[in-house]
């Protein structure tokens, strides 16, 4: 077992989720068996080959991974427009969702610190 | 009447044999008697969808020339959002949000003149293959309704498969359209990445997401690509590439293109009707005058653990957004801190919550470059498989799931077997080629097969007309 109840824990910690006993249970075994898994790529080196985070920078005539930099993004690069690409949605309909809201403001519980 | 294509109703509109308004409401007189069996839609828009029928009709009375989808009936999987419509991603976490903007995709099939009959089932955040993950309801395959219709998008697919939509929209992240065209035996493309704007697609794996259309031929679905596709400036990620005449494209001829066979691809753990019948239909490309290279996509076998860190870890970040401040469920709580614990414990689903441990996981501190880091390495090596394919050849066939559709519950209990669900379809995700989906024939319980094809990135056309020269050989049989 690699996983253990304490990285269980710890991750529902930092992934902002409590999980119910029940639940941890099943996390422990399913990561277990997953991640075992996923193990399997370590057979292969890649000691030489860069990372790719997304597709897009491969567009165009350049997709021989040979761009660097913020060059491999520059398809995202547009005009400043003024006041934005969209009219921003007015204030009453952007709260309108909201749980809890004053009609200006989201309202959320008394923020404090985790111990 | 329900049984009809986007041509069908375009004639019966504008001959008059019928009217947009009549078709939308024989449609929603098909959902009310057969949705409650298959379970396909989650919400209906009646108002929106007469509203704009009546615009249809009202162009159509004047003699004017309708616009592309005029009066067509659609649909649209609930990951997309639609003004002043629900849109719930099948969680329970947005259970009562109404979205403020439409999704650019299905703004597109509006202004084309589509009627938006409502939204459609999925899994939660289009995580799942067989749409059990649902928070509300299954769904069951209209073909066999003791058995998933695939997913994540099974009910953009059942909704084609039952005529209960004659078009749908679906989005796909490792198969999610393709996989249940598959198992509901129509047709679904998911297009290059690029190629449609995702803008207002609630986000699940932002390198991978994808939004594409079902339909029950290739005709439809180059049409509704052709209507969705192009550069937004809503999507930065949206490619400035131009978008050609998919339906005029599909009567070139296909003869001399290069047709590749991966061995990988029929390796075991394939059903041996699945892949009798994919052989079947590459035999009949060869008919066609398509000439049939065996190739080797190396690395296959390591794509479903490289696609599942890759997905899980977007997911993990796309998902922090839904904290119970801005939208969606909020438990009670005395803090802010426990307010989002307890809000995303009680809003989420199981599978999700996997994923979204899985996803904090790997990118975690120690665990970053074992996990995340490698498999973006293998991705890259991945996405080189194809590169030098496509250097040989014009379009890859393959099948596109090991199986046809297994039964509800089958899997529900084991997350492992139903990623490997996924084997022949994540790999397009991650290298962002097109692929498609094509019934391709029935095994001895009648279950539908799909062939899938790749094509090279930004090659629809290529693509789209592969599989309509194939489907136009095989009917009427």
């Amino acid at each position: 077992m690699k996983v253990t109840d304490k990285d269980v824990a710890y991750v529902a910690d930092l992934a902002n989720l409590e999980l119910t006993e029940e639940e941890r249970a099943h996390m422990l075994r399913d990561l277990n068996s997953i991640l075992e898994y996923m193990e399997r790529l370590s057979e292969l080196e890649t000691d030489q080959v860069a990372p790719m985070a997304q597709v897009s920078d491969r567009y165009g005539k350049n997709n021989d991974e040979s761009r660097q930099g913020s060059d491999r993004f520059a398809y995202a690069i547009r005009e400043d427009v003024k006041g934005g690409l969209r009219e921003s949605l007015p204030q009453d309909v952007a709260v309108k969702n909201a749980p809890d809201t004053d009609g200006t403001f989201f309202e959320v519980p008394k923020v404090i610190e985790r111990q | 009447m329900p049984e009809l294509t986007i041509d069908e109703v375009q004639i019966a509109i504008a001959g008059r044999h019928t009217t947009a308004t009549a078709l939308a409401h024989d449609f929603y007189e098909r959902i009310r008697k057969e949705d409650p069996g298959i379970g396909a839609y989650l919400t209906v828009c009646n108002d929106r969808a007469l509203a704009q029928a009546a615009r249809i009709d009202a162009m159509a009375a004047e003699g004017k020339p309708l616009p592309p989808l005029g009066g067509v009936p659609v649909a649209i999987k609930d990951v997309m959002v639609t003004n002043g419509v629900r849109t719930t991603a099948g969680s329970k976490i947005l259970e009562n949000f109404i979205p403020p903007y439409d999704c650019t995709a299905v703004a597109r099939l509006e202004a084309a003149g589509a009627v938006i009959l409502g939204k459609l089932n999925c899994d939660e955040f289009a995580m799942g293959s067989s749409n059990e993950n649902s928070a509300y309801h299954v769904v069951h395959n209209p073909r066999d309704k003791s058995r998933v219709p695939g997913g994540s998008s099974g009910g953009s697919a059942a909704a084609v498969a039952a005529e209960m939509a004659v078009a749908t929209l679906g989005s796909d992240t490792g198969g999610s359209i393709r996989q249940p065209a598959s198992f509901c035996g129509v047709v679904g493309l998911k297009p290059t990445y690029g190629r449609v704007s995702r803008y207002g697609l609630i986000a699940f794996a932002s390198s991978l997401d994808h939004i594409g259309p079902f339909a029950k031929t290739v005709k439809e679905v180059a049409l509704v690509l052709r209507i969705i596709a192009g550069r937004d400036p809503m999507d930065s990620t949206s490619a400035e590439v131009p978008v050609p005449d998919y339906v005029a494209e599909l009567e070139k001829p296909v003869k001399g293109l290069k047709v590749g066979v991966p061995k990988e691809y029929f390796g075991s753990g394939l059903d041996p009707e699945v892949g009798a019948a994919v052989e079947s239909a590459i035999q009949e490309l060869a008919g066609l005058g398509c000439e049939v290279v065996p190739l080797s996509l190396p690395h296959t076998e390591y794509a479903v653990p490289t696609y599942y860190i890759v997905a899980t870890a977007e997911a993990s970040a796309n998902l922090a957004r839904f904290d119970g401040v801005r939208y969606g469920y909020r438990a009670k709580a005395n803090t802010l801190s426990e307010m989002y614990r307890l809000t995303r414990d009680g809003g989420f689903g199981m599978e999700v919550k996997r994923r979204i441990m899985l996803g904090t996981y790997v990118l975690s501190a120690g665990y970053y470059d074992a996990y995340y880091l490698k498999a973006q390495k293998v991705r890259t090596l991945l996405t080189r498989d194809f590169d030098e394919a496509f250097k040989k050849v014009d379009v890859i066939a393959a099948p596109t799931c090991p199986t046809p559709a297994f039964r509800l519950g089958e899997k529900v209990n084991d997350p492992l077997a139903m990623y490997l669900a996924d084997i022949y379809t994540v790999t397009a995700n991650l290298a962002g080629i097109p692929g498609i989906s094509v019934p391709c024939g029935e095994n001895h319980e009648k279950l539908p097969i799909g062939l899938q094809l790749f094509a090279r990135h930004f090659d629809e056309a290529t693509l789209l007309r592969v599989a309509h020269a194939y489907e136009q050989s095989r009917k009427p049989t």
